[in-house]
């Protein structure tokens, strides 16, 4: 018998779905989650990562691979015997049963004593601040009390993973924000493992321990958040997380993990990707956040030139949109101080950043 | 009246506006007259089916309960109402049963020749009754289930499944699966999401099904002729017979009787359409 660290709590072994046989809609996923992780799904719709959490609540059948709970196979264990919970966008309360008798249901179906449903529902109408809300039907209930009903639920019987499938997407922006925060302090509070999905990576990276970037049926990068936006490992990566420049250019040379690179503006240093070679045509991402209009305060190792086209005033920042002489826009932001530039169209200027803020991809 | 009318209506707007009215009470009329023209003739003292002189001059004299007596004493009606209900309700019983259960199948997403078997079960509602009636008779005499209660309450079975499955089909249409996969990952049962969570819900479709299935059973003839035997002759057998051998205005009593039925059915499927829409508004 293998001790628990040898394992990750919860594993996905080469799992691939096909509907109709020849197509895969999920090739070959592979992920460890630890005990306590919140590791987020994210990608496009028609991505795959709602089927992968299909298959983890048993809804869908894994054409082949296997999915292990604590190193046992859960692929042939039928959905409700997995004691999974599991929280849905359109929340999934039953309309007919009282906010108290659906938070008793998952509890009287494990035929746990009367008085202690009665404590445990509660204790968790308390947990998410609804306590005088248990006589009432989910129809009197606000979406995002629904929400929080269908997540206490979930939680209630004290699974010790929870899946979630895109349990924001039906709220507004402001709840969606007061919910996350639920989320995570339940999280913190309780220590459960999240399974999320969601096409919303704001979402992604304020709340994951780790974010599985999918596209096409395949992880693209699993990385913490912050990893994940600074160092993408691919171009997928660096344009489906936060905001990117895509400048083309060749390779002219590479030292180690830096590659020089010729843009239209003038030749710059960047971090080299995976499979870059020299003379090879690449695209060279920059964030409009790390770019510098000069002249700055801010070091910087790139130097290039642009004519100005516009800018937007968007409040807290103002964002400038340049173009090179092939004719390539790039956009930045600068925070809206005193230190915000004045330019007419077609004036030119100077972008500045450091040459690790920008990573060169094959193209 | 007219101060409601558009100020920009011409003359022609106005008369179209009370030729449409007019019209729908016509064909309204048209509807309803010939039945309702039978109620208060069922209360004639005469033996004859046309208002007699006292009748028209409201003469309390005129009219009275004798048929509406008749019913009740006569063992042929009594045994035939008795039929109707015990047919009728067997019948209604079955067919939502098995008309929920084919429903529920073919709702699923991975039921296989979904139209093909929907068709099939649909088809009694299609096919003519009289080839239905024949189909049954020559069938289930291979089986001696002609001249039987049993015989009777399958054939019905079968005549009400349809409106079982189409009421039951369009409730289901509302359901959320999500409820059901939710039921199930809080770790119950298949079955046990659906008695506890589906069953519920659609609950006004399976019922209205029911009492249509019900009714279907209560007002058929057709299949009755075929198959029952004197032991099985149900109210409309019996008032089929009684136009031929005694007219009288027993039929006009019992048809009377028949569309107070029909009424209280009615309003009592509107009252369970109107519950499920409330509960269905506050779903979502």
């Amino acid at each position: 018998m293998p001790s628990e660290a040898e394992h990750a709590f919860l594993q996905f072994d080469q799992v691939k779905k096909s509907y109709d046989q020849k197509t895969l809609v999920v090739k070959g996923f592979d992920l460890d989650v630890d005990r306590g992780e919140f590791i987020t799904l994210l990608g496009p719709s028609g991505s795959g990562k709602s089927t992968v959490l299909m298959m983890l609540a048993g809804f869908e059948g894994v054409t082949s691979g296997d999915i292990r709970v604590e190193n046992k196979s859960i692929t042939r264990t039928a959905p409700y015997k997995r004691n999974i919970g599991m929280v849905f966008q359109n929340y999934a309360l039953f309309p007919h049963m009282t906010i108290a008798e659906n938070l008793a249901y998952p509890l009287q179906v494990r035929k746990m004593a009367k008085p202690d449903v009665k404590d445990r529902v509660n204790e968790y109408l308390r947990l998410i601040e609804m306590p005088e809300f248990g006589g009432r039907y989910p129809g009197q209930l606000s979406g995002g009390q629904r929400q929080r009903v269908a997540l206490a639920r979930a939680l209630i019987f004290e699974p010790s993973l929870i899946l979630m499938d895109e349990p924001l997407g039906a709220l507004d922006k402001k709840l969606r924000e007061q919910m996350q925060y639920e989320i995570t302090r339940l999280h913190e509070q309780l220590g459960f493992t999240v399974i999320y999905v969601t096409h919303d990576q704001t979402e992604a990276l304020s709340m994951s321990s780790r974010i599985a970037v999918f596209n096409d049926g395949v992880v693209q990068q699993c990385a913490a958040p912050a990893e994940l936006y600074e160092r993408p490992k691919n171009a997928f990566v660096a344009d489906f997380i936060g905001e990117n420049n895509f400048i083309p250019g060749t390779v002219s040379a590479i030292d180690g993990a830096e590659a020089k690179v010729a843009i239209p503006g003038g030749e710059i240093i960047a971090v080299a990707g995976d499979g870059l070679v020299v003379g090879q045509k690449c695209v060279v991402s920059v964030r409009p956040e790390k770019l510098f209009i000069q002249p700055t305060s801010h070091a910087y190792d790139n130097e290039v030139t642009a004519a100005h086209v516009t800018h937007h005033y968007v409040g807290d920042f103002i964002r400038y949109y340049f173009r090179f002489a092939d004719g390539t826009e790039i956009n930045l932001k600068v925070l809206n101080d005193l230190a915000a530039p004045n330019f007419s169209a077609g004036q030119e200027g100077k972008l500045a950043w450091l040459k690790k803020d920008c990573i060169a991809f094959p193209a | 009246m007219m101060k409601h009318l558009p100020a920009y209506y011409t003359i022609w707007h106005i008369l179209g506006y009370y030729g449409l009215r007019l019209t729908a009470y016509l064909v309204l009329g048209f509807l309803m007259l010939p039945i309702l023209i039978i109620v208060p003739l069922s209360f004639n003292v005469e033996p004859y089916f046309s208002f007699t002189q006292g009748m028209l001059r409201l003469d309390p004299d005129a009219y009275s309960l004798r048929w509406y007596e008749a019913i009740f004493t006569d063992q042929r009606w009594t045994l035939s109402i008795r039929n109707s209900f015990f047919v009728g309700a067997l019948a209604a019983i079955l067919a939502t049963v098995l008309g929920t259960i084919a429903a529920v199948g073919l709702s699923s997403p991975v039921m296989p020749a979904k139209r093909l078997i929907t068709a099939l079960l649909l088809s009694p509602m299609i096919v003519p009754l009289i080839i239905i009636a024949a189909g049954m008779f020559f069938f289930y005499t291979g089986f001696g289930l002609v001249g039987s209660f049993t015989g009777l309450v399958m054939a019905h079975a079968v005549l009400g499944v349809p409106f079982v499955i189409i009421t039951v089909t369009a409730t289901l249409t509302g359901f959320d699966r999500s409820l059901f996969h939710a039921g199930v990952s809080m770790g119950a049962s298949p079955l046990k999401v659906f008695w506890d969570v589906v069953i519920p819900l659609i609950r006004p479709g399976v019922i209205s099904g029911g009492l249509f299935a019900f009714v279907t059973s209560f007002d058929e003839v057709v299949v009755v002729l075929f198959l029952a035997g004197p032991e099985q002759r149900t109210i409309p057998r019996q008032m089929f017979s009684g136009l031929r051998e005694q007219i009288n205005p027993t039929i006009l009593a019992v048809a009377t009787l028949l569309i107070v039925i029909s009424v209280a059915l009615l309003v009592t499927l509107e009252i369970l359409r109107r519950r499920s829409e409330r509960l269905r508004g506050e779903a979502f």
